[in-house]
């Protein structure tokens, strides 16, 4: 196999590469593209931004190339900042638009800004501060803060949007091994080819978004004698419906499943938003979220009270288990070393549930959560007749929280029921002190989010400090 | 925009940043994007883990003996001397014997290649023997433990003022550090000449300091090392004394291996190896009257200064001498005491100790206002300076341009600031678990460096024969503008479109003896020594043009790109090569030094600053009373420039250094374990402002038709770190929203940073005690 590719409109096949090198990597080294710059090496800067369309998809999403690896990039077209405009040429429209807005000021960071706005231009999204936030969240500027960037991201969205420069795709490669430096990286594109790369590597890390694998190359400078990609297995990409449920394939990328989260889980889709960046969402997928198996995830406690359910796909066949007996202690789940995730099927709600999800954080945007809480109450007639309550960040792993929902259960739905619930928190959870919050600290805000929780299921409209 | 009408880019025009484009095409370069000779060797650090620990022993054997290692280096292989300490002697490139922080540098490894390097590093073996680290300011404090003797600034008689006071309040505070987060992190590369003598490229404020250091390290004259600066990828401080080390490292790499030799902090290691904001931990007593005004106070400053002293002395001056702010002070004792701790020696951050002196008087005023029922206003409004008596500051300077009354009182008028309190007050009466606050910063700051001799600059230029102008000086391009800026005054004075004048890279053999481009002072002192090189020039040619004109002197002008005497003109261009065929020199050195300024580093008096800087802001926020989450709604800002040689970079300065307090006062926290080893060494842990943070009113102006009193480079001001303490004005605000849950009667519990779970309890603590 080769990992073909178009770099600034020039197609690549790349045979000898180290499949595990990071994007950022080879373009600044072997590609002498310079522009794209190393601000973190962990994904929260957006210095190294890039824009990337996948084959088919047609979509130009901005990514961090610091946690992308070459294997990854088959089948795509990339630009980076170089691509945009010719050298002593006219600037691009966001490019124009920055130095007009005197949007710079030691210009370290302005490649990454340049890219995630060049992105957010073609998304036809409708322009609005806060649709810019969201597109500026895994942006970090230290210098003009970023009242000068955002006024030009709005006036570069005023022009017409030029039909992207680069067109030509890449043939992804055919076949679904690829071997350079001693590594391989399989690409299988099917369920059971995945299984049967799982029984012939065991212990090969699987590679969907890379989010949180991609450290390990950017800043542990692992090289995996094998390495695992799931993005094109076909079955893993599904996102399919019914009346009951939505399923999602575990290759789903947050970017691809929000606007149908929206749809049904409006609430849980405010906490997507809070998912790491636009960056990090349009390549980190539900199966990672999950099969990383951190304490601290966003999506396992919502997934938890919407009452999941994950298949798992092994050499023997498939089978069904409930999101919260997945997960059996710190960073370990109950998944065979020839399984992997398949899909997660999400009920959809019925007439009388109502689902909200907070997440609690010292920052708003790209922030790892000091506490997620997540509700499903079933409210017939002024009476909560079933409850799913779960929580991140207050145990080893997501949990459900069996006091707060008992103190509900068969209880009539008001402020009094909801600071019991609350109050029972301090029950089910003996959280930690780490560098993000003290143990006393998550246990009085778990519990205070069911005064929020009340507060908001009775239509008020002063739920979060955002809501002004 | 044009202020001259006539050239483009003259001063006091909104010339954009000169690398913009390249900024926003990558072609910018910095350090790291410059291409490689062949054979440039990668640099890793061996460092300590532990906080405070005897090297027993270190053993490179098998390091050595890797994947294109070419060589390894302990203190024990430098060959001058290991300390690059920037005021005193002691402060070691790599640890001797002792490794008093965890993330000291112990052993340097370089190799062809990044990852053979960090596998060779990962094979040094050192041998500890840990020893009892001391982790807290009052741990420090207890034992006193300093880095250098305690500084303390005394005026009039505070114990008996107090003493004699009718009313008298006491109280403790603590304000956190901060980390630079520049998103360039520290870099250093250096390139052996084939005389032996080196090339640094350094991402440093400091290049002077980093010749020194790094010709120290070897053992060699200051004249064998070169240092070269075109643009860093952000300061903010970071980058005064800290490249030293890294630079120092570079070169002792380079000299072992007589390679080019790169070391790049990766993120991670930038945060837990290189020095932050201090933190600070107060105690204060005043006494004051029932009308609020201060009797007198005595406020004891814990200073986290870290394993070494660095630049901790310099920081806690300027704290002592901003802890009036902009209030008289009638007797005052201030006690500076900079702790010596086992954790990374703190160091320059923009406000430099500014905005840890001004936090505590502004607490303490708040203080007093819960205590006779007062607004804070009212409490700042009897104690403001005054401007013909009460104008004394502790260090016995005379406030000469105080404009903080009038700035203040505009601020208020042009925003309604009664009518915002009383939207506030109707908002939380109808509002139970959100609440907001409103507050007013006030802010004067001294500007010159604390140490009269650093207050000197020198430029360089020349104009060529085709009329077209070289510019180099002391000053460091870090993001701010000021090569832009400098540009404009040099445009100006020659009268030539500002593209006319080719901006350069700051180098130590152009202009050598350079201070640190720090204390905001960047256009000020550059500014003017390019002013006076170019003038130097311009007379020249101005005799030059007299003879061809056949006039005197007086009737030459400068005009339009064109050099005038009467009727009769030629064009700058056509002078230059007239000046050059008469052989008279077309290239000068500028040099200037501030004026009037003196300091007893011992009595801690003196007359430090040439002028102050002016400004004020309101913030408006939101808390949320259930989680602690807080949202800055508003922010106005009127900021005193001078005559701004260039609004829309100050404009920039004003907005970022904002910005940057608010992050330094609400989420940017940092935490370490008990082993004194760094938590939050990253952005996915340590969190400055994004987008969304920044208020979504944000209405910034510069003070209009107020020209330096003194005269400073066309009477601008200094811009840099003034608007940075304005941010205290969101911290205030927090504070007010948790003092209204008490509607007033209480002081709230709240340090900074004013995170999410500092304002929860403080929240709770409140209403326990409501």
């Amino acid at each position: 196999m080769t990992i073909n590719f178009v770099l600034n409109g020039e197609p690549r096949s790349e045979t000898s590469i180290s499949p595990t090198r990071t994007v950022l990597e080879y373009l600044r080294e072997d590609e002498g593209l310079t522009g794209t710059k190393e601000g973190c090496a962990e994904g929260d800067c957006g210095a190294c931004s890039i824009v990337m369309v996948r084959n088919g998809s047609g979509k130009v999403e901005a990514v961090n190339s610091c946690l992308l690896t070459m294997g990854q990039l088959d089948g795509t077209r990339l630009a980076t900042v170089e691509g945009l405009s010719d050298k002593g040429g006219e600037l691009e429209a966001v490019q124009g638009a920055i130095v007009d807005e005197d949007g710079t000021q030691c210009g370290f960071c302005t490649p990454g800004f340049v890219m995630a706005l060049h992105a957010f231009r073609h998304s036809g999204e409708s322009v609005s501060d806060e649709a810019i936030h969201d597109a500026l969240a895994g942006n970090l500027c230290r210098c003009t803060g970023y009242r000068s960037i955002v006024a030009a991201a709005h006036a570069a969205m005023s022009g017409n949007v030029e039909e992207a420069a680069l067109t030509t795709f890449a043939e992804p490669s055919a076949t679904e091994l690829y071997e350079a430096q001693g590594q391989s990286f399989l690409s299988p594109q099917s369920l059971d080819a995945l299984i049967a790369a799982r029984v012939e590597h065991p212990g090969a890390p699987l590679l969907s978004g890379g989010t949180d694998l991609g450290l390990s190359f950017s800043k542990d400078r692992a090289a995996f004698p094998v390495t695992i990609f799931t993005q094109n297995v076909v079955e893993l990409k599904r996102i399919e419906e019914d009346d009951a449920a939505i399923i999602l394939g575990a290759a789903v990328t947050y970017s691809e499943a929000l606007a149908r989260i929206e749809e049904l889980f409006p609430s849980f889709a405010v906490l997507i938003h809070r998912i790491g960046s636009r960056q990090i969402r349009n390549v980190g997928t539900f199966g990672g979220n999950i099969g990383n198996a951190s304490p601290i995830g966003d999506t396992p406690p919502c997934l938890i009270a919407l009452d999941t359910a994950l298949t798992l796909h092994g050499p023997k066949g498939a089978r069904d288990i409930q999101l919260e007996d997945f997960f059996l202690d710190y960073r370990k789940t109950d998944l065979a070393g020839d399984e992997v995730i398949a899909s997660l099927t999400i009920p959809k709600l019925g007439p009388d549930q109502n689902f909200r999800s907070y997440k609690v954080s010292k920052r708003y945007d790209q922030d790892i959560s000091a506490v997620v809480g997540a509700f499903r109450l079933t409210i017939s007639d002024g009476l909560v007749t079933e409850a799913r309550i779960a929580f991140g960040g207050m145990a080893a792993t997501p949990k459900r929280a069996p006091r707060c929902e008992a103190a509900l259960v068969g209880q009539p739905w008001s402020e009094e029921s909801a600071a019991r619930a609350g109050a029972a928190v301090a029950d089910d959870f003996q959280p930690i002190d780490d560098h993000r919050a003290t143990a006393d600290y998550r246990v009085r805000v778990a519990a205070n989010l069911f005064v929020r929780l009340h507060r908001d299921l009775e239509g008020a409209d002063d739920i979060e400090v955002t809501s002004l | 925009m044009n202020a001259d009408g006539d050239i483009r880019g003259a001063v006091h025009s909104n010339v954009r940043h000169d690398s913009a484009r390249g900024h926003v095409t990558g072609v910018a370069r910095y350090i790291d994007d410059m291409p490689l000779l062949p054979g440039t060797q990668e640099i890793v650090l061996v460092t300590s883990p532990h906080a405070h620990a005897r090297i027993v022993s270190i053993d490179v054997s098998e390091a050595r003996a890797m994947d294109g290692v070419r060589g390894i280096a302990t203190a024990a292989d430098i060959p001058g001397h290991n300390d690059i300490g920037p005021i005193f002697e002691g402060e070691p490139v790599l640890a001797d014997g002792i490794a008093d922080y965890a993330g000291a540098p112990v052993v340097a490894v370089t190799a062809d290649t990044y990852d053979q390097a960090r596998a060779a590093a990962a094979k040094v073996v050192v041998e500890y023997e840990e020893l009892t680290p001391v982790l807290d300011i009052e741990d420090a404090l207890e034992r006193e433990q300093y880095t250098y003797p305690p500084q303390i600034m005394t005026y009039g008689d505070p114990d008996a003022s107090i003493a004699a006071a009718p009313r008298r309040i006491k109280g403790e505070l603590r304000c956190g550090g901060q980390d630079h987060f520049y998103l360039e992190s520290n870099i250093a590369l250096a390139v052996p000449r084939d005389d032996g003598d080196l090339d640094i490229y350094s991402s440093t404020q400091h290049p002077s300091e980093v010749q020194h250091g790094v010709a120290h390290t070897l053992g060699v004259p200051s004249n064998a090392v070169t240092v070269e600066v075109r643009r860093m990828g952000g300061g903010f401080g970071g980058k005064e004394s800290q490249p030293t080390i890294i630079a120092a490292i570079a070169a002792l790499m380079a000299d072992i291996t007589g390679r080019p030799a790169k070391l790049r902090l990766r993120r991670d290691d930038d945060m837990i190896v290189t020095g932050k904001r201090h933190d600070f931990l107060f105690r204060y007593e005043a006494g004051f009257d029932e009308t609020g005004r201060i009797a007198g106070v005595d406020i004891l400053m814990g200073m986290r200064s870290g394993n070494v002293a660095d630049l901790s002395p310099g920081v806690l001056a300027r704290a002592l001498c901003h802890a009036d702010n902009c209030y008289y002070l009638p007797n005052a004792r201030l006690s500076g005491y900079p702790c010596k701790t086992n954790t990374v020696s703190n160091t320059a951050f923009r406000g430099f100790g500014g905005p840890q002196g001004m936090i505590v008087i502004e607490a303490m005023l708040e203080h007093i206002a819960r205590e006779l029922g007062m607004t804070l206003d009212g409490v700042r409004a009897v104690n403001y300076y005054g401007t013909e008596d009460r104008n004394v500051t502790p260090y016995q300077q005379t406030v000469k341009d105080n404009i903080i009354v009038p700035l203040v009182e505009r601020l208020q008028a042009e925003v309604d600031f009664d009518g915002m309190s009383k939207a506030v007050d109707d908002f939380n009466a109808s509002h139970t678990t959100l609440k907001k606050g409103l507050a007013l910063m006030p802010v004067k700051f001294g500007i010159s460096f604390n140490t009269p001799k650093l207050n000197q600059a020198g430029a360089l230029v020349h104009v060529y024969a085709d009329g077209s102008v070289h510019l180099n000086h002391g000053g460091t391009e870090m993001g701010q503008g000021l090569f832009t800026k400098v540009a404009q005054v040099v445009a100006s004075v020659f009268q030539i479109d500002h593209d006319n004048i080719k901006i350069s890279a700051t180098r130590t053999d152009k202009v050598p003896n350079t201070s640190a481009t720090a204390a905001s002072s960047g256009s000020d002192l550059n500014g003017m020594a390019a002013f006076n090189a170019a003038n130097t020039i311009k007379d020249r040619m101005t005799g030059v043009a007299a003879e061809i004109f056949d006039t005197n002197a007086d009737q030459i002008e400068f005009r339009q790109n064109r050099v005038y005497a009467g009727n009769e003109s030629l064009s700058f261009a056509e002078l230059a090569e007239q000046t050059y065929n008469r052989r008279v020199q077309l290239s000068a050195a500028g040099f200037y030094s501030t004026p009037g300024l003196h300091w007893d580093a011992k009595s801690l008096i003196g007359n430090p600053f040439y002028y102050f800087t002016y400004g004020a802001a309101i913030a408006e926020v939101v808390i949320d009373t259930l989680t602690g989450e807080s949202r800055v709604l508003r922010a106005d800002i009127l900021q005193d420039c001078g005559n701004s040689l260039n609004p829309a970079i100050d404009i920039g300065q004003i907005e970022g250094a904002f910005v940057q307090g608010q992050g330094w006062l609400t989420s940017e926290e940092l935490v370490w374990n008990d082993k004194g080893q760094l938590l939050t060494h990253g952005p996915s842990t340590y969190k400055i402002p994004g987008s969304r943070d920044v208020p979504p009113v944000f209405n910034v102006h510069i003070l209009d038709d107020a020209p330096n009193r003194f005269p400073t480079v066309f009477h601008s001001k200094a811009v840099g770190e003034p608007p940075l303490m304005l941010a205290i004005s969101v911290w205030l605000a927090i504070r007010d929203a948790v003092s209204r849950i008490s509607d007033h009667r209480l002081l709230p519990k709240l340090d900074a940073p004013a995170t999410p779970e500092a304002i929860l309890m403080a929240v709770e603590d409140i209403r326990a005690r409501d």
